[in-house]
């Protein structure tokens, strides 16, 4: 058996790609990460940084659970990138709201929490329906309009391009081998190795593992995996720095703590990540307002639009290859939220060579199968 | 530091911060605020660093000053106008101003 060069590839230099570089390299593995170049498209540099727990797990109770967990690894989670790195990625957890612009959105909102809460093996993650005075005492600036919302005391937030830099910074000091404008073109078994081809050369490693966002649908089946996805472009407004006035992040509105609004939680079935869709932006500015009407002359900044990461389903995919032991895919939306998971559960069972099915059969992509057949 | 040319207009009347301050017809407010040798007009969010008006044309917005209640406008882009209260910005805007 050839010595590789490395004891695992980490395809995709992403937020779930690093975080679960970094892990690998904490369970002492020696790690490349291969990743496209500046021009890639990337979730990770446009993504809206929360770290989130309410209405995660409907239509797959264990999602609930798994992102509980990640939530509460968090704190320990930038704790230790804060003590290896110098650099702090500002996660808060103050709980965060979801809220209703009228009293049908509020019934709509109480019956999807319902419909999640009902279902069998959930874990109750106390996410409470309020009213308009309720909520007031936590957000004195909502709008008239408002009706109420949910309140989920597990909900919170980061600064997300600094938890990009943060891990990159933090790979680097581990030694991880970081090799920018490598897109993988084709993976290949070899013995008990893989050879990954680029355009620049070849790379050799006795693991795998895809975490590619979007392109793992391509490249999953090269190793006898698969990975559905169906990208959804969205959109984010950023305004000017303000005082603090919202102590709690709103599933649409955020302010960070640089001090910007950041609004928007659009979704559209493009994936051109080139270009903004104007009405969407103004309905989200006008949602944004009515929830905070002291808003309504604040300027805005910046608009962008990128491409989420999504699975078929929404859930995440962590499979590991039957006929190519020892490649793995990472896969799902909520690579800010799932972060912590990725760096300190799914990285060590990668490490040791076998995905734990205790945790995390769910969401293998056989999912898929079960309700084509059925 | 700032002179004036020659050509004068009609005198318009403004407070800067409280005070009085004398601009003339076509101004603008950044133009007036140099005019009375006001050095910095605001202080940035992130550092606190003065600034003040410098490209004059739009572009930079260092110049951001709270006019007649309104946070964040471009001094060099508003004209004066009689009675306006302009007040100097402090760091982050306050949502609502």
């Amino acid at each position: 058996m050839a010595a590789s060069d490395y004891d695992v590839a980490v395809v995709g230099g992403g937020l779930v790609g690093v975080a679960t570089a970094w892990g690998l390299a904490r369970e002492g593995c020696r790690v490349v990460v291969l990743d496209e170049g500046d021009r890639a498209v990337r979730a990770s540099r446009g993504n809206f940084a929360l770290v989130w727990v309410q209405s995660k797990g409907l239509g797959l109770a264990p999602y609930a659970g798994w992102t509980i967990r990640s939530s509460n690894a968090w704190a320990g989670f930038a704790e230790t990138l804060k003590e290896e790195t110098g650099l702090d990625v500002c996660f808060q957890r103050p709980g965060g709201f979801h809220l209703a612009l009228s009293e049908r959105e509020l019934e709509a909102r109480a019956n999807n929490l319902k419909r999640l809460h009902n279902q069998p093996g959930i874990v109750d993650y106390k996410t409470e329906i309020l009213d308009h005075a309720q909520v007031a005492r936590m957000l004195p600036d909502i709008g008239p309009e408002v009706a109420g919302g949910s309140y989920c005391p597990l909900d919170g937030h980061v600064n997300s391009l600094r938890l990009f830099r943060t891990l990159h910074t933090a790979i680097n000091a581990r030694g991880v081998t970081y090799l920018p404008s490598h897109r993988v073109e084709n993976i290949v078994k070899d013995g008990a190795e893989f050879r990954l081809a680029t355009a620049h050369r070849e790379i050799r490693a006795n693991r795998v593992a895809l975490a590619a966002g979007n392109a793992n649908m391509h490249l999953a089946p090269m190793v006898g995996l698969e990975c559905p996805m169906r990208p959804e472009r969205g959109q984010i407004v950023v305004t000017e720095r303000l005082r603090p006035f919202l102590r709690h992040p709103v599933v649409t509105l955020r302010q960070t703590d640089e001090g910007t609004v950041m609004i928007g939680d659009s979704k559209e079935e493009r994936t051109d990540p080139a270009g903004l869709t104007l009405g969407v932006s103004a309905t989200e500015a006008e949602r944004a307002v009515r929830q905070f009407p002291l808003l309504a002359n604040v300027n805005v900044v910046r608009t962008w639009s990128a491409i989420r990461v999504m699975t078929r389903d929404g859930f995440p995919i962590y499979d590991e290859s039957e006929s190519h032991p020892g490649a793995f895919t990472v896969c799902c939306h909520s690579g800010v939220t799932l972060a912590a998971n990725h760096a300190l559960a799914i990285a060590p069972m990668i490490a040791r060579g076998a995905l734990d099915k205790s945790l995390v059969a769910p969401f293998s992509a056989r999912r898929f199968h079960v309700q084509e057949a059925g | 530091m700032f002179k004036r040319l020659a050509e004068a207009g009609a005198a318009v009347a403004l407070t800067v911060d409280g005070k009085p301050v004398r601009a003339v017809s076509g101004d603008t407010v950044a133009a007036a605020l140099l005019a009375a040798g006001i050095d910095h007009c605001r202080t940035t969010p992130v550092t606190g660093a003065p600034r003040a008006p410098y490209c004059l044309m739009g572009i930079c917005f260092d110049c951001l000053v709270t006019i007649d209640g309104v946070g964040s406008r471009q001094a060099c882009l508003v004209p004066v106008s009689e009675g306006m209260k302009v007040e100097t910005q402090q760091g982050k805007r306050e949502a609502g101003r």
